[in-house]
């Protein structure tokens, strides 16, 4: 490659990159919020909202984004790559502010989620229509012998997009009053708006880059030559031959590089929060940290893919994850249980407040304790129970115990190890990908073949992660670690498939 | 490595009704925990959208099963 080759792909990568990074963003935003949001759109005591609720949760994940992998997959192999997937981008740009903008309940009523659900959906299938464009694109550009390295810039975006969303919305929950709590509380009340009316400022820059940039060259010529295919879809799943591709990228790639993925970077959180019981900012800054410490390492699997294949590192990937998972999650668990005679006595305190409650004799008593351990660990825990006054009924209720720990700097750290080699494993299986997906599909339908798998890897296996593991989890309450065995089985038969079935030979030629 | 890859692809076959089969039960019983609109639109969803995935495995099965992986494509024109 010449200088002038050079700086051309580096234009393409950044133009590509920040584009897919917003949209990672945008999409991460609403889920990192869904709390605060369900309270500002969809209050659980009408049952209708919460159903709209469910709604924006699963149809924009699970339906919407597969449907947008179709709807601008076939776009993208229609009318070109370039105006595909700045469409894209002023869907999901244009979704995500508009989201910040929308009145809620209180104000407008039922409007507020039926709005907020649409453009959930919107979102859900800019993204499905994305990501298949920025990797095509850029693969397009770049030399055979360097595109795991060039496409895996790309891949850095997922992850980055959701380092960016956590940290702007920490920033946000913190910056806005100098007093914690009412900043939370401002947070809660109007803040949220700030992380998505910021999208529209992202989206117009990289809307401006992405206008400047040309059509993918092979893209161009198949059009010139008048060999673009009239009907994407039928081509890429109605042809046995391109079919049998689609199935052996989903079932031997993207469906274990997608519970992979998920678990290390969502399931790991929420394991951390809902599980292991650390405090809401701590968890998260763990995470940052392993992520920030881990993204290089999606370029150095990509680059090494280059000349080793992709196979065996995304199979590997797959392997370590479906090995080690029990012993992470365990070793998390463990860290944050504190040995209860390293307490430090002088240190830690205990009241108890009695409410009496309206129309009763009965009260309801609330327990606070903070524990503070050698370790550094502080355990807050709070108990709520209702002490009877009638002597027919028992004593007390069963309390709601509460529970937030704050780490000591060596435990703090060792979990963000054991949460770097989760993003290890992440960057392994992911890294590759792109020019794996690429690889497998001629020129003219390679948008709609590639994005499809992608996104029901991804985006449905990947996407129940989180969900699946609760509902084990809950079916199995003396096991805490039997969320795992959801991602675990789903990466055993991803890996038992893509290594009987996937050719780790690398396609030298992708112009055809 | 092709027979294997060949009656595997029996096993393929076999794991996509057996998933759905699992996956309706579970959707059955977690209804009938929580009879509301919500949990039925939730499962609703996971079993119209897992219903072509395992029509997907049950065909990637036969494919294997009939040899069509046995030697993978080289270039473009043997997709097309």
């Amino acid at each position: 490659m010449n200088q002038n080759d050079t700086n051309k792909i580096w234009r393409v990568i950044s133009a590509s990159s920040l584009g897919t990074l917003i949209e990672w963003y945008d999409f991460y935003i609403f889920g990192s919020l869904a709390t605060v949001i369900a309270g500002q759109f969809f209050p659980k005591t009408n049952p209708t909202a919460a159903l709209l609720s469910t709604l924006a949760t699963f149809a924009a994940g699970f339906i919407v984004r597969p449907f947008g992998a179709l709807v601008f997959g076939r776009l993208g192999d229609l009318i070109g790559r370039k105006y595909t997937f700045l469409l894209t981008l002023v869907l999901m740009g244009g979704s995500t502010f508009a989201i910040g903008c929308v009145p809620n309940y209180e104000t407008i009523g039922f409007a507020a989620p039926i709005i907020v659900l649409l453009l959930r959906l919107l979102q859900g299938l800019a993204l499905g229509g994305e990501y298949g464009g920025a990797a095509t694109y850029v693969a397009e550009h770049a030399p055979a012998n360097r595109r795991g390295y060039f496409t895996s810039w790309i891949q850095t975006t997922a992850t980055l997009g959701l380092f960016i969303s956590l940290g702007v919305i920490l920033m946000t929950r913190h910056f806005l009053d100098p007093d914690l709590n009412k900043s939370i509380a401002k947070f809660n009340d109007w803040g949220w708006r700030i992380p998505f009316l910021m999208s529209l400022l992202l989206v117009g820059v990289s809307i401006y880059i992405r206008l400047k940039m040309s059509e993918s060259p092979l893209f161009s010529k198949l059009k010139s030559e008048g060999k673009t295919s009239v009907n994407p879809l039928k081509e890429s799943f109605g042809h046995k031959a391109n079919l049998k591709m689609v199935l052996v990228a989903l079932f031997g790639a993207t469906m274990g590089q997608g519970v992979v993925w998920y678990t290390g970077q969502f399931y790991a959180q929420s394991f951390l929060e809902n599980v292991c019981k650390i405090d809401f900012d701590q968890s998260r800054t763990m995470l940052i940290w392993a992520i920030l410490f881990g993204t290089p390492l999606f370029v150095i699997f990509g680059s090494w893919s280059d000349k080793i294949g992709r196979k065996w590192i995304m199979l590997s990937g797959m392997l370590l994850a479906v090995v080690t998972y029990p012993y992470l999650f365990k070793r998390m668990l463990a860290i944050s249980k504190p040995d209860s005679s390293t307490i430090i006595a002088n240190k830690s305190s205990s009241d108890t407040v009695r409410t009496l409650i309206t129309g009763t004799a009965n009260h309801l008593r609330t327990i606070n304790s903070k524990m503070v351990y050698t370790s550094g660990m502080q355990v807050q825990q709070t108990a709520t129970d209702t002490v009877y006054s009638s002597t027919s009924l028992p004593t007390t209720s069963k309390p709601v115990i509460k529970t937030s720990k704050l780490l000591g700097d060596t435990d703090y750290w060792q979990i963000v190890l054991l949460l770097f080699v989760m993003i290890v494993y992440v960057t392994m299986v992911y890294g590759p990908i792109a020019a794996f997906l690429v690889e497998l599909f001629p020129t003219k339908i390679r948008y709609t073949s590639m994005s499809l798998p992608y996104h029901i890897g991804n985006g449905v296996f990947g996407g129940l992660t989180p969900f699946v593991a609760t509902l084990l989890t809950t079916s199995f309450p003396n096991n805490p670690l039997a969320g795992l065995m959801y991602p675990m089985a789903v990466a055993l038969l991803c890996l038992l498939i893509g290594a009987l079935y996937i050719n780790n030979k690398i396609d030298e030629n992708v112009q055809d | 490595m092709n027979l294997i890859k060949k009656w595997a692809g029996i096993i393929w076959m076999l794991a996509g009704p057996l998933a759905m089969y699992c996956l309706i039960r579970i959707a059955a019983s977690e209804i009938e925990l929580k009879p509301e609109l919500d949990t039925k639109i939730q499962w609703g969803v996971f079993v119209l959208i897992f219903l072509p995935i395992a029509l997907g495995l049950v065909i990637f099965g036969y494919y294997a099963f009939s040899g069509e992986y046995d030697h993978l494509p080289e270039n473009s024109d043997d997709l097309t």
